[in-house]
């Protein structure tokens, strides 16, 4: 198949509807507005819908109600628009629809500031709204894999009625990188009937109800148990992680973008006689606490490096259950850590440990 | 044979509601439910359940339901009516709801000529949590968070939903009703068939606003709230059609 060239914010864009992706509501913000302005112009002539709502508080509700109809639908936001929807992403969680949802992640906390970073990592992990819920969280570090892994997220979400988040930033989301779309296309009228949702009791002569609300605490309790058994099942069929030099004895531990810039830092240590590989996961929940188990014994220590103050060292710390020492190196409020500095890190790493 | 001449409506499931003795929510269900048989909708209505007293509506239509989050149910109803534009959709939502943490929904579903239909239940007050002050709360009405009477120099003024929306020009019929009395419940369900009907035409966004009791926070008996009703809300929001497109007037 012939390689376009593509922004990633569009690539996600045209990946949803090349995943039967064909309704989109969203509300502007910096750095992914390419991805809505791309659906606005796309989907009508998918005979899809596009709505800019009147807020991200809509947006997600009305992802939230035509998800809930039985449609592959996406929504996108930068991270005070993803805290917006947090309320939205709780209830559609509790009630169990499917949907997309993309942050295109820049820094904070408050208003921030519109460069690239990685501290939406808590509040996309560890359930940024109220109640027990995971969302399925997806890190690419490439547009290619941006692609890849909008249209695997569809059909997770879809596979187990749960939401799905692409974590990016804004140099993801704005670099342009030539991509392949390698599965065929999908014809939402293709895809098997949802028969829960709600379509009218005419197509199915029954009723569906789609809600959240279960005012026995027996009952809610019964919920939880069984979104908790959905959660393990997620978490032993879809964990996706990548390992680099797997026999290595330091290990760097990054995602994203910057696990980009660390594959560069690491290439530099190794030439200069460090034996130091990378974990990446590539799903930040489920995280990939087997990766970390892999390699547990040849181990003398982990550098995770992020682009916050350090908030994925908290899961690598547990996956390592102190078994050797993590480090940790991060640049925040924007800033892009470079590979000399991380290479600095990987080398006080290794001193620390003799 | 005994000739039975007044059931159920089908699209009202066979429960008991948990409305307090008296409310007059159940009769507005009621209304909801017999519009959409009349209109031979329910098996492809889809409604839109609120946060408020009314959170459990989609136990008690007989038809597809979604609940959702408090004031969202536009949004909401907008997803799904943007997948499902030939089904009847539509809402149900109180004044707390609606009025207040759902002020912005409302607005631009109504503004964008949202094709659905939204059964704004008017009782003046926050039921389901307690008696709180609501946007809709008259002025000199006490509730436990106005606990002297509603003051405009502290609480501000109510609002007239229905008139504030009809200005939008994507909104195509609204309309003022009541059920304090048996002639008020006829014209409350007129005006709903109307509005479904014109949703099936795909005329535009279309609400009913309703006026409704709360005997229980307002600390009166049945009887007398439905008197409340007429004396009281009726002024302040006066009844009948507030918008209708030129070519059903
Ligand atoms: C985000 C959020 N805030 C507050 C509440 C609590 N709450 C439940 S019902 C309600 C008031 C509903 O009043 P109204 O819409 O007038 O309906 P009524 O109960 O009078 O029928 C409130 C504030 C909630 N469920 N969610
Ligand atoms: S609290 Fe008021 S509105 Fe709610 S059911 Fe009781 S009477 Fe009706």
């Amino acid at each position: 198949m012939a390689k376009t060239l593509m922004k990633g914010n569009e690539a996600i864009g045209e990946a949803a509807i090349k995943a039967g992706c064909r309704h989109f509501f969203g509300y502007p913000i910096t750095p992914q507005n390419e991805l809505p302005e791309y659906m606005s112009k796309r989907l009508p002539e998918e005979n899809g819908s596009f709505i800019q709502a009147e807020s991200e508080v809509s947006a997600i509700n009305m992802v939230y109600g035509a998800a809930g109809s039985g449609a592959r639908v996406m929504t996108s936001s930068s991270s005070p628009g993803i805290s917006l929807k947090q309320e939205g992403i709780s209830y559609i969680a509790g009630a169990e629809v499917p949907c997309v949802i993309v942050n295109i992640v820049r820094g904070g906390p408050g208003l921030g500031g519109i460069q690239p970073a990685q501290s939406d990592y808590f509040q996309s992990t560890k359930g940024g709204g109220h109640g027990d819920y995971r969302l399925i969280v997806y890190a690419p570090a490439s547009v290619q894999e941006l692609v890849d892994l909008t249209i695997e997220a569809f059909d997770v979400s879809d596979k187990y009625r749960n939401p799905a988040m692409i974590f990016g930033d804004g140099i993801l989301g704005q670099m342009m990188e030539p991509i392949e779309f390698n599965k065929e296309p999908i014809d939402p009228s293709d895809l098997p009937d949802k028969e829960w949702a709600t379509t009218g009791v005419g197509k199915k002569g029954e009723k569906s109800v789609i809600n959240s609300l279960s005012l026995q605490a027996e009952k809610l309790e019964d919920h939880n148990q069984k979104l908790k058994e959905k959660y393990d099942k997620i978490k032993a069929n879809e964990t996706r992680y990548e390992i680099l030099h797997e026999d290595a004895e330091y290990f760097v531990v990054a995602c994203g973008t910057t696990s980009r810039l660390c594959k560069n830092a690491v290439k530099q240590a190794r030439e200069k006689g460090i034996n130091v590989g990378m974990i990446r996961p590539i799903t930040l929940w489920p995280f990939p606490e087997e990766a970390f188990h892999k390699v547990l014994d040849q181990t003398k220590g982990f550098l995770t490096v992020e682009m916050s103050n350090g908030q994925m060292i908290e899961d690598v710390r547990l996956s390592v259950n102190g078994a050797a020492p993590v480090e940790f190196y991060g640049r925040s409020g924007g800033i892009i850590p470079a590979p000399e500095e991380i290479l600095e890190a990987i080398e006080r790493l290794q001193g620390g440990d003799q | 044979m005994a000739k039975q001449i007044f059931k159920k409506p089908q699209t009202m499931a066979d429960k008991k509601l948990h409305y307090c003795p008296g409310c007059t929510h159940g009769i507005i269900h009621r209304l909801v439910a017999e519009a959409i048989d009349e209109l031979d909708e329910s098996e492809s209505a889809i409604g839109v359940a609120p946060v408020g007293c009314a959170v459990l509506a989609y136990e008690y239509f007989n038809c597809d339901m979604q609940q959702a989050a408090h004031g969202r149910a536009p949004a909401v109803a907008t997803g799904i009516k943007r997948v499902h534009p030939k089904n009847l959709v539509f809402t149900y939502q109180g004044d707390g709801d609606l009025a207040s943490i759902g002020a912005a929904e409302i607005v631009h579903a109504a503004a964008r000529g949202e094709n659905i239909s939204v059964i704004f239940v008017n009782n003046a007050i926050y039921g389901m949590t307690g008696g709180q002050m609501a946007p809709t709360t008259l002025i000199g009405q006490s509730s436990t968070t106005s606990q002297s009477g509603r003051e405009t120099s502290v609480e501000g003024y109510p609002i007239q939903m229905s008139e504030m929306l009809a200005t939008l020009d994507g909104a195509s019929y609204i309309s003022r009703q009541s059920v304090h009395n048996g002639a008020n419940i006829q014209k409350t369900k007129k005006a709903i068939k109307k509005a479904f009907e014109m949703q099936m035409n795909e005329e535009g966004f279309s609400m009913v606003e309703v006026l409704s009791n709360c005997p229980t926070n307002w600390g009166i008996s049945p009887k007398e709230s439905v008197k409340w009703i007429e004396e009281n809300m009726v002024p302040k929001y006066p009844l009948g059609d507030v918008k209708t497109p030129k070519e059903v007037e």
